[in-house]
């Protein structure tokens, strides 16, 4: 019973690790809480559901057509929204200010064009059971785990081994530091919008899977838990927010299937403000300061 | 007179310049709260929960505010262990636990929503209230405690080593602020006459953060004009009907980048 509840928080929780690497990432580069990262979610759980419904191309098919969509949206919000701020120099605020406007603009238009119901997100799988020792796992719950944990490798592969990976990191280092060394730190930064936006809309497009439906206004709770998560695991780490996401995904089930469930979200905060107590700046701290 | 609509338009902007000054005043001493709605919901359900005892109106409002405060001195509390960004997602936790904590709770009606609340809310008591509070927050200024706490935003370390004790300022700024917040729910609840726990959820939380930001971190008049327009606008946006949303968000994006530093500039600068 237990061992199943971890599988199940398992892949809850590689879902909020993808969300809350999407959150590490900008807020490595740009030190920026990024308000409508949530909606970026949202909308690439919709782009998944339009390319499965209109071009039949099956679960892989959705996820590659939620995390374009996702990545070109997130790269849009960076040139729109953030990008001007920047050069203006203006105070660390005025970006969150101008993600809330983002956030509300996403979240209308997305509303008219489907409905402010639950839409059903087609099964992608046939609801096969496999029965692992004392454990079960639908074909649709291993397809979840197999793609979250590999577009984390690919994602750990890449900042360590390529030149674009490791000029994020510097980036995120000390982004003054990384333009003085000839890293053109716009592109980066770009770059890393359309990677966690790309993160967040496969997430998007799994939770969809998961729960076999989806709405407009899906992304306002995984926006706060993405924070809880970053946050658990550390400003700005990624490996942190992966390993922050799995333990939140397991604390949630755990505390739905032996404590009350309806107060699930509230002790997901409550865990969250005792790390923090304990270790002030995160499990896995990226020696990022959190600013005053 | 003013018609019922704009009678109810004042009121809901006077709780909201409320709801702005209640982050002012920990802003000004560098913290950040994006749990605010958290206090306000106490002050809403304590509130109401007295006045359908039969305590008046004014003295159920004053527990809801001094419990909103004494709570603020919970949160406040770890606020001086951690900084920055953490204590914004800190209390942004914090306000998702009271939200919760009022979904699940059945004495004040739980996820049915707590109804039958007398309609107490005047709109010039809310107006008299936002006058009282903008006061208070601007002699706070020339206060001790306020230049405290000026001193603390600009540099905790140095104001500490000047002699300021960090916790009192600190923790004075958090449940000031939570009081007002208090203030502004109990209005708000005997307005809307009808309460539930979503209505304190964090998207509140974040437009109270937005009258701030947008009208100016760093002049007490910031957050009353910020909270008037963020009120008014998608009130008058009404002639673009079903789009107001959309238009709201873009102009925001268009203040952030035309004023990052707020609409209004700080104080000092227009000396």
């Amino acid at each position: 019973m237990l061992l199943q509840q971890l599988v199940n928080g398992l892949m809850l929780g590689s879902t909020y690790a993808l969300v809350a690497i999407g959150y590490a990432l900008i807020f490595g580069v740009l030190r920026l809480l990024h308000l409508a990262h949530g909606e970026v979610f949202m909308v690439g759980a919709f782009a998944g559901l339009m390319v499965s419904i209109w071009l039949s191309v099956g679960p892989l098919g959705a996820l590659i057509g939620g995390l374009v969509v996702a990545a070109l949206l997130g790269m849009l919000l960076e040139l729109i929204a953030f990008r001007p701020i920047r050069h203006r120099g203006g105070n660390y605020l005025a970006p969150i200010v101008s993600s809330v406007g983002a956030g509300l603009v996403i979240q209308e238009i997305m509303t008219k064009l489907f409905g402010a119901e639950q839409i059903s997100f087609p099964k992608q799988f046939e609801s096969v059971v496999y029965q692992l020792g004392p454990i079960q796992v639908s074909d649709t719950q291993l397809f979840i785990m197999g793609i979250a944990f590999t577009t984390m490798f690919a994602l750990h592969v890449f900042v360590t081994y390529t030149r674009l990976g490791t000029a994020m990191r510097a980036a995120s280092e000390n982004i003054e530091v990384a333009s003085i060394l000839g890293i053109n730190v716009n592109t980066v930064v770009l770059l890393s919008f359309g990677i966690a936006s790309g993160l967040g809309g496969i997430a998007g497009v799994l939770v969809g899977m998961n729960f076999s439906s989806i709405s407009p206004f899906m992304g306002t709770d995984m926006a706060t838990k993405g924070f809880a998560v970053m946050l658990i695991g550390g400003l700005g780490s990624i490996y942190g927010a992966m390993a922050g996401g799995l333990i939140l995904g397991i604390v949630e089930v755990l505390s739905v299937a032996y404590l009350a469930s309806s107060y699930r979200d509230a002790f997901v905060f409550l865990l969250m403000i005792l790390i923090l107590l304990l270790r002030p700046r995160g499990l896995f701290s990226a020696g990022i300061e959190p600013g005053r | 007179m003013l018609s019922g609509y704009w009678e109810s338009v004042i009121t809901f902007a006077g709780i909201n310049v409320l709801m702005g000054l209640s982050l002012y005043v920990p802003m000004s001493a560098g913290l950040i709260s994006l749990g605010q709605a958290g206090f306000m919901a106490i002050g809403a359900y304590l509130s109401a929960y007295l006045t359908k005892l039969g305590v008046p109106f004014p003295l159920a409002m004053a527990a809801g505010a001094l419990a909103a405060g004494i709570v603020g001195l919970i949160v406040g509390a770890p606020a001086l262990r951690i900084r920055g960004i953490y204590i914004m997602i800190l209390t942004l936790g914090f306000g998702e636990i009271v939200r919760v904590f009022f979904l699940n709770f059945t004495p004040t009606g739980g996820a049915l929503g707590y109804s039958g609340i007398q309609p107490l809310t005047e709109f010039y008591w809310v107006l008299t209230a936002c006058a009282i509070a903008l006061v208070a927050v601007w002699r706070l200024r020339h206060s001790r405690m306020g230049r405290a706490m000026i001193a603390i935003h600009e540099d905790d370390l140095a104001a500490e080593a000047m002699g300021i004790n960090l916790m009192t300022v600190k923790l004075f700024a958090f449940s000031f602020g939570a009081v007002i917040a208090g203030v502004a729910g109990a209005f708000y609840a005997h307005q809307t006459l009808y309460i539930d726990a979503q209505q304190f959820d964090f998207a509140r939380s974040a437009t109270t953060f937005l009258y701030v930001v947008l009208g100016g971190p760093a002049n007490p008049l910031g957050p009353v004009l910020g909270a008037v327009l963020v009120t008014i606008l998608p009130e008058t946006l009404r002639v673009v009907q079903d789009w107001r949303m959309t238009f709201f968000g873009g102009l925001l994006v268009i203040a952030a980048i035309w004023r990052p530093d707020g609409l209004l500039k700080p104080l000092h600068s227009y000396r």
